[in-house]
């Protein structure tokens, strides 16, 4: 103090500067607000690049709302394009957990549906009865799937192939695969399908109730989604509960100190690769089964990859992909309302690319800090 | 004048003079005044004053977490604070940058070196110099490091690879680019905690050299005698701010403790006497490979006795990792046997190590340790979920799990919020003492314990010993790899030194005596009657 006395402290001034800093722990009430506040933030910039169009981005939003969820048949044709959501979710979601990147549910998908295709027209007689010819179809589906899955899991487990690379590339052959037997041995007078499912193939729709109740007349939504919100309890339950579910999540953590504790790391890889793929192969049979009807080229508008950043923001939370996938099941069912179509599919890339990046910037945050600078 | 230029004066002063003694009426060489440094949600540093005089080597003692290196990253110009004022020389200073500090004059040597190993020390040294030529003068860079080493004691080759130095010649390296980027100030973050008791000695000659030659030295330390047999003054920092500085001439030990805990501190620990029993770890020329394939282990040959620790003294990277993995299952040999309890468990997963109570209290805490965001109860139980009473079934009982890891808290004296909070919430001390917990709770028959006190504090240091000397007094076999020779001779009952993956020696820890140790440590083959030549018949080449 005494020492430093002739050369002593220069006069000083504060500024007032911003300052933008990591956050070290995320609020709760963030956790649970991000997934709403990156969704407006979305929808912001939406209606920006609608007004920029010429539209008026608050009659468009209205407009797709009331028709996703505006009324009963609204409601119908949203559960229609959430359920494959909701199940292919559940599955990306699963690995995502184990932090393995299931980005190919979108061929899983197609081979679930090439699966369940095949059991219903080739295997299993016309007139077998509904419930056996939709188990083996499911049974099928998931099959395909998990095979599908499986491949990219082994590669990930054995040789630490990255399976992003390896889910995404399977994708295209799926797709090409699919289209080779809708063209070829499956075609129906060589357009890209095969003929319509026998009935009992059909997964029983809400309308198909309407003489019980008449109420349900037109509503072509079908039971899937029951399965769906049966499959996200199971999940919710196990992954919660289970010594499984355990495993997972001390797998997703650190999976050096998982292996340290004796947790089987291959083994659980190529498992939840498979369950993965699993789900969204049974998603792709609920979809043939209960909607198209039949197998045809291009029967999906992207569902395995919209899935990917419904699992995102519903965090991993099985129960929490339901509301998610319903929202972008709107934004579909909305979307197709809208001319050019290419707006909704402009929204949900839109929406993708706020979600992700904004997820990163929630991270950090904005404070007035005052500095003491020397004069 | 800007700080540069003040500095280049007092070289000017430095150079042409007598051996410099330190002097009251000189401005202090670092002087930092109510530095307070906050992180989002923590107050590292709380109205912290500091002073080092000139030529002085002035040590600042605390335990984990205290603010130590905090506040040396400041004075580094690692960090800004947020509060208060630094003057250097008598300059006052305000470092945006390391750059800045080393232009001033201060320059810090970090626990972790970075320097880059395909290169030689020269080309290190040069590297991060400001103005270079567009030709670099090789010659006269390799006399200029050879001159600074010769100077002050530190003889390197300047033409060597840094890959191809000991721990304790790269930390020489670090010291001579510091100097050589002209620092006048040298900040010291734990330096001998890689440093065999030999190098250690060398060190401290180096630094009274430094300070002899008007240099001043920041010795950043948690060991008690290392301080009080090298420093001038202490500064003691306490939760983040200063408890006293003190001259190392007027305090002993416990006052010390005292200081840095804030409660007396007893160094005496209860060891029983006890006859080892049976044989439950055993190896035989174990080979195994580090993870960039070069032999880690070479014919490691080792037992341990129920009711017995056994130390592995040696410097780190010396096979102590891999040592402690191949036990474990976590990494495969690639020759020789490994047996617990009798039975062959050669290459066997970690599972059934396990199974076969072998428990590893790991080096890296957090990164294989523990899972950091999972809770406290989580982590009590990543081994423990299998079986009853955690597990049921195919559910995991979590209220089961949460009043278990409840009981822990209570038992191994662990400071936490909850059950529920995430682990890497924890201190140090606190994740080891859980660590600890989870690994001593399923009673182990072997307990392999890898650098188990590492960066905890006195109190938990004292806790952690104490429970591995009562699982040795229940009759656990321990493994104790330790870098700390102290540690090693409180509490093994046999120290067997490691050395580049042999074996070097063993010696009951009653009759081995430090100066043997150290050099066996440096790869030196004793010629005393200590070692049993049979044991290890290529130590001796």
């Amino acid at each position: 103090m005494t020492a430093q006395s002739a050369l002593g402290p220069t006069p000083e001034k504060t500024v007032t500067r911003l300052r933008i800093e990591q956050r070290m722990e995320q609020p709760t009430w963030l956790r649970y607000a991000s997934p709403i506040i990156l969704v407006g933030a979305a929808l912001l910039v939406g209606a920006l690049l609608l007004r920029l169009a010429g539209a008026n981005p608050w009659f468009v939003y209205r407009q797709m709302f009331s028709i996703a969820f505006g009324s009963a048949y609204g409601w119908s044709d949203t559960t229609i394009k959430a359920v494959p959501l909701i199940v292919i979710g559940l599955g990306v979601a699963l690995a995502l957990r184990m932090r393995l990147f299931n980005v190919g549910a979108e061929g899983q998908f197609f081979i679930g549906a090439f699966m369940a295709t095949g059991v219903a027209l080739y295997i299993l007689p016309t007139n077998a009865p509904a419930w056996l010819m939709l188990l083996a179809m499911g049974l099928g589906g998931f099959i395909g799937g998990a095979f599908w899955g499986f491949i990219p899991g082994i590669l990930k487990a054995r040789l630490n192939v990255n399976e992003i690379i390896t889910t995404l590339m399977l994708t295209y052959v799926a797709v090409l695969w699919n289209n080779y037997w809708v063209y070829g041995p499956w075609s129906e007078r060589g357009f890209g399908m095969t003929s319509t499912f026998p009935d009992n193939a059909w997964m029983p729709r809400f309308t198909d109730y309407a003489e019980q109740i008449p109420a349900l007349r037109g509503m072509t939504a079908h039971f899937g989604i029951f399965v769906a919100i049966v499959l996200a309890i199971v999940m919710w339950i196990l992954l919660r509960s289970s010594k499984w579910g355990f495993e997972i999540s001390v797998i997703g953590d650190n999976n050096r100190a998982a292996r340290y504790a004796g947790i089987n790391l291959s083994r659980n890889i190529i498992l939840v690769m498979m369950i993965s793929g699993g789900f969204a192969g049974l998603a792709g049979m609920i979809e043939v089964a209960g909607v198209v009807h039949r197998l045809q080229e291009r029967f999906s508008p992207g569902y395995g990859f919209t899935a990917i950043i419904i699992a995102w923001l519903a965090k991993l939370n099985p129960l929490a992909i339901i509301p998610v996938a319903y929202l972008f099941g709107g934004l579909l069912v909305g979307g197709d309302a809208i001319q050019p179509a290419g707006v909704a599919a402009m929204l949900q890339g839109v929406i993708l690319f706020v979600v992700v990046g904004g997820e990163m910037l929630l991270t950090y945050r904005v404070r007035l800090e005052k500095v003491a600078v020397a004069a | 004048m800007t700080p540069a230029q003040s500095k280049h004066a007092h070289v000017a002063t430095i150079a042409a003079g007598e051996p410099w003694r330190a002097s009251d009426d000189a401005p202090p060489a670092v002087e930092m005044r109510g530095i307070t440094k906050r992180f989002p949600g923590v107050i590292a540093n709380n109205q912290v004053d500091f002073t080092v005089k000139r030529g002085e080597i002035h040590a600042l003692l605390g335990e984990n977490g205290a603010g130590k290196s905090t506040l040396m990253n400041v004075l580094a110009g690692l960090y800004k604070p947020s509060e208060g004022t630094i003057w250097i020389h008598g300059e006052r200073v305000d470092f945006n940058s390391p750059r800045d500090a080393i232009a001033a004059g201060v320059g810090m040597v970090h626990q972790h070196f970075m320097l880059v190993p395909v290169q030689t020390v020269a080309e290190n040294i040069f590297l991060g110099v400001r103005e270079t030529p567009f030709v670099l003068d090789y010659k006269q860079m390799a006399a200029d490091v050879r001159r600074i080493g010769t100077q002050y004691g530190m003889p390197v080759d300047p033409n060597a690879k840094i890959w191809q130095l000991s721990v304790g010649e790269q930390q020489r390296v670090e010291i001579i680019k510091i100097l050589y980027h002209g620092a006048q100030v040298l900040i010291l973050d734990e330096p001998t905690a890689v440093l065999t008791p030999q190098e250690t000695l060398g060190l401290f000659a180096t630094l009274r050299t430094m300070v002899a030659q008007g240099k001043t030295v920041i010795f950043i330390s948690h060991k008690l005698d290392e301080v009080l047999s090298i420093a001038d003054r202490i500064t003691v920092l306490r939760a983040g701010g200063v408890a006293e500085t003190v001259f190392a001439r007027d305090v002993n030990k416990v006052q010390l403790a005292s200081l840095m805990v804030g409660r007396e501190v007893l160094f005496r620990l209860e060891k029983p006497e006890r006859a080892p029993g049976e044989v439950r770890l055993a190896l035989s020329a174990v080979e195994a490979l580090d993870n960039k394939n070069l032999p880690a282990l070479r014919k490691l040959t080792l037992k341990v006795h129920s009711c017995e620790i056994v130390g592995i003294a040696g410097v780190a990277g010396n096979g102590q990792r891999e040592l402690a993995e191949v036990i474990c299952g976590l990494r495969a040999i690639s020759g020789g046997v490994i047996e617990v309890c009798g039975k062959t468990v050669t290459n066997a997963a970690p599972i059934v190590m396990i199974n076969a109570g072998v428990a590893y209290v790991p080096e890296d805490r957090s990164t294989t340790g523990s899972a950091p965001n999972l809770s406290l109860a989580e982590n009590t139980a990543i081994k423990s979920y299998r079986d009853e009473p955690v597990g049921k079934g195919m559910f995991v009982k979590r209220n089961t799990m949460r009043t278990i890891a409840g009981g822990l808290i209570d038992r191994f004296n662990i400071s936490a919020p909850s059950t529920a909070t995430p682990v890497r919430k924890l201190s140090g001390g606190n994740l080891q003492k859980v660590i600890l917990a989870r690994e001593i709770s399923k009673r182990p028959r072997v307990l392999v314990a890898a650098y188990p006190t590492r960066g905890l504090d006195i109190g938990a240091t004292e806790a952690v010993r104490k429970i591995l000397l009562d699982e040795r007094n229940d009759g656990a076999a321990i493994l104790l790899i330790s870098e700390d020779l102290d540690e090693i001779f409180a509490i093994a009952d046999r120290i067997a030194v490691l050395y580049e993956g042999r074996v070097m020696g063993e010696f009951a820890s009653a009759d081995a005596d430090r100066e043997t140790i150290g050099l066996m440590m440096a790869g030196h083959a004793a010629d005393t009657a200590h070692t049993s030549p049979a044991r290890n018949p290529e130590a001796a080449s």
